[in-house]
């Protein structure tokens, strides 16, 4: 999982109305990886994704998919990419079938119904092959928009927002199609609002706010890199102030005045758990319950979009 | 791949499809509406006019009739076809597809010619039922039908990627085309006009298509053969000019 897939290189978007979309964004997609890109509504990632799969044309900057450049060699690069649009946008009045059968000739694929039926079948949609679009739900109509991006064997997957509207049981249906397309060899890349989504299941994550990537890494990494875990201390009896021995922990005293919490760096070698609690236990204060609290994605993401929006 | 010919038929395919699907509006309509042209103004009113040319006016307004129906179908057919995905926002993925402009532009103007020609092929077998008409130059003829069902579907597709919305769509060829078709000598002729409306019609494209194939059918016309095509030719190399700037500065289909 190191060669890189696609290479973007300072990549600029700025519309017609002056609205700078990207700026000078640089990133590489590593073949056979799953990179979730985070950010908030309008910090870029659908004019990212846009730009790749050639719906918008950059300002400046390139993007190499496979080695061939997204301008110059656009049936090759294209070809090799599948795209989940965010919107429900699909000619309402065909079939399923026809829709799917659609999107393969227009990549460039001679017709083949075995394989139509396969993914409509992995997708739970083949009873639903006669139907015309509008008589489906939203949630099915999500599913025809993912069997449309693999009607012709993509080697990349472009998902903007798939989970968007989407139940919670259909949601870890798709996270299960996901991760069984990328055991297939698919390279993922998704944005997504659900943090909980990315966590789940991103190898990597790219953290993207007003145009630019603040941060890429893998998810364990970041969360490892970033991550403060809280150490929530239960106690006996009230206490109506923190003892003066125990400031340099830096702790919160709870409302309710009966527990403590301690924050801590998960990368430090000493964590100070082992001395605070012996300081505690020193205080004549005595211990109910210890539990502990890891920071998740979506407190990262948060910090992260704030720290940079403040500079 | 150096031709996406799978990318190509699938957009033709797909919008002869709508064709299949609508058939209803799409055929019948303009067939039954130029039934009733022939059945007022042919059977009717062509009973009380004199012949023209030495052609009975019943069979002198085939010609005209026939370009109406070509003129208005090419371009609401291809206007439709482009505008509808435009709109429903489903265009992202022929954008996203690796197939050209040229591939792209072809298959939508292609089905919408083919459509139209096929309601032309209609109405002209329709008109033997209430009229006598005579090809006197098939060939011509045939040329003439195409090139006027490519031009026009050409024409339309640039209408339905400038319109940003449904009535943008029908005001060309409800305020622009039909009239000029019905002041361009579909159901009379020039000869007939004041010398000062005679001059003024001759600023009316329009009426060297009909008169074009009016010579096909009869070997009669206001003007020379070579006028009517070289008016048609001119008006497609400035429609394909005119799609190629648009495409090229991707106004309101891509960003």
């Amino acid at each position: 999982m190191s060669e890189d897939l696609i290479s973007i290189n300072n990549l600029s978007k700025t519309y017609k109305n002056g609205l700078k979309a990207l700026n000078n964004v640089s990133l590489n997609i590593k073949k056979g990886e799953i990179l979730a890109m985070l950010g908030p509504n309008g910090a870029g990632k659908t004019t990212l994704i846009s730009i790749i799969c050639g719906i918008v044309t950059p300002s400046s900057g390139k993007v190499n998919v496979d080695g061939f450049d997204i301008i110059n060699d656009y049936r090759q690069t294209r070809s090799k990419i599948g795209l989940v649009p965010q919107e429900l946008t699909l000619e309402n009045f065909e079939t399923v079938f026809n829709n799917v059968s659609f999107t393969r000739g227009l990549y460039g694929k001679a017709p083949d119904p075995k394989y139509i039926e396969t993914v409509l079948k992995k997708l739970s949609l083949w009873d639903k092959k006669d139907n015309i679009l509008r008589q489906l739900s939203g949630g099915m109509k999500r599913r025809v928009l993912i069997a449309k991006a693999l009607s012709h064997k993509p080697s990349i997957l472009f998902l903007d927002e798939p989970t968007a509207g989407v139940d919670v049981e259909l949601r870890k249906d798709m996270w299960k199609s996901v991760e069984a397309l990328r055991e297939s060899g698919v390279t993922i890349i998704l944005t997504t609002h659900y943090i909980e989504e990315a966590e789940a299941i991103a190898d990597r994550v790219a953290v993207i706010n007003n145009g630019e990537i603040i941060v890429v890494d893998q998810k364990k990494d970041l969360l490892n890199k970033m991550g403060r875990k809280k150490l929530r201390i239960d106690l006996h009896e009230k206490t109506d102030t923190i003892p003066e021995s125990l400031s340099k922990y830096d702790l919160e005293l709870s409302g309710n005045k009966l527990s403590l919490t301690y924050s801590y760096d998960t990368q430090k070698q000493r964590t100070g758990i082992t001395n605070l609690l012996q300081d505690i236990r020193d205080q004549g204060l005595k211990l109910k319950d210890l539990k502990t609290e890891e920071s998740t994605l979506e407190k990262i993401f948060v910090t992260l979009v704030k720290e940079n929006n403040e500079n | 791949m150096r031709i996406n010919y799978y990318g190509f038929r699938a957009i033709y395919l797909h919008e002869m499809d709508r064709f299949r699907r609508t058939l209803l509006q799409s055929l019948i309509s303009p067939v039954l509406s130029t039934s009733l042209y022939f059945i007022v103004f042919g059977s009717v009113i062509g009973n009380y006019v004199q012949n023209i040319d030495g052609i009975s006016y019943g069979s002198y307004i085939v010609p005209g009739l026939i370009m109406l129906t070509l003129l208005t179908q090419s371009i609401s057919n291809t206007s439709f076809g482009i505008f509808f995905p435009k709109f429903n926002g489903s265009l992202y993925e022929i954008l996203a597809a690796p197939i050209s402009t040229f591939e792209m532009v072809l298959a939508f103007v292609g089905a919408g010619a083919t459509k139209t020609l096929i309601i032309g092929a209609v109405i002209l077998a329709t008109s033997n039922f209430f009229v006598e008409v005579s090809i006197l130059h098939p060939l011509l003829m045939i040329f003439l039908l195409v090139l006027v069902a490519f031009t026009f579907a050409l024409f339309g597709f640039l209408i339905g990627l400038l319109s940003s919305n449904f009535e943008q769509m029908s005001i060309i060829p409800t305020l622009v085309i039909t009239p000029m078709v019905f002041l361009g000598g579909s159901l009379y002729s020039l000869d007939m006009l004041p010398p000062f409306w005679q001059m003024v019609t001759y600023f009316n494209p329009v009426v060297y298509l009909i008169n074009g194939l009016r010579f096909a059918f009869y070997g009669a016309s206001d003007f020379n053969i070579w006028i009517s095509i070289a008016s048609m030719i001119f008006f497609l190399v400035l429609c394909i000019s005119v799609v190629a700037y648009v495409l090229k500065k991707g106004y309101t289909i891509k960003s």
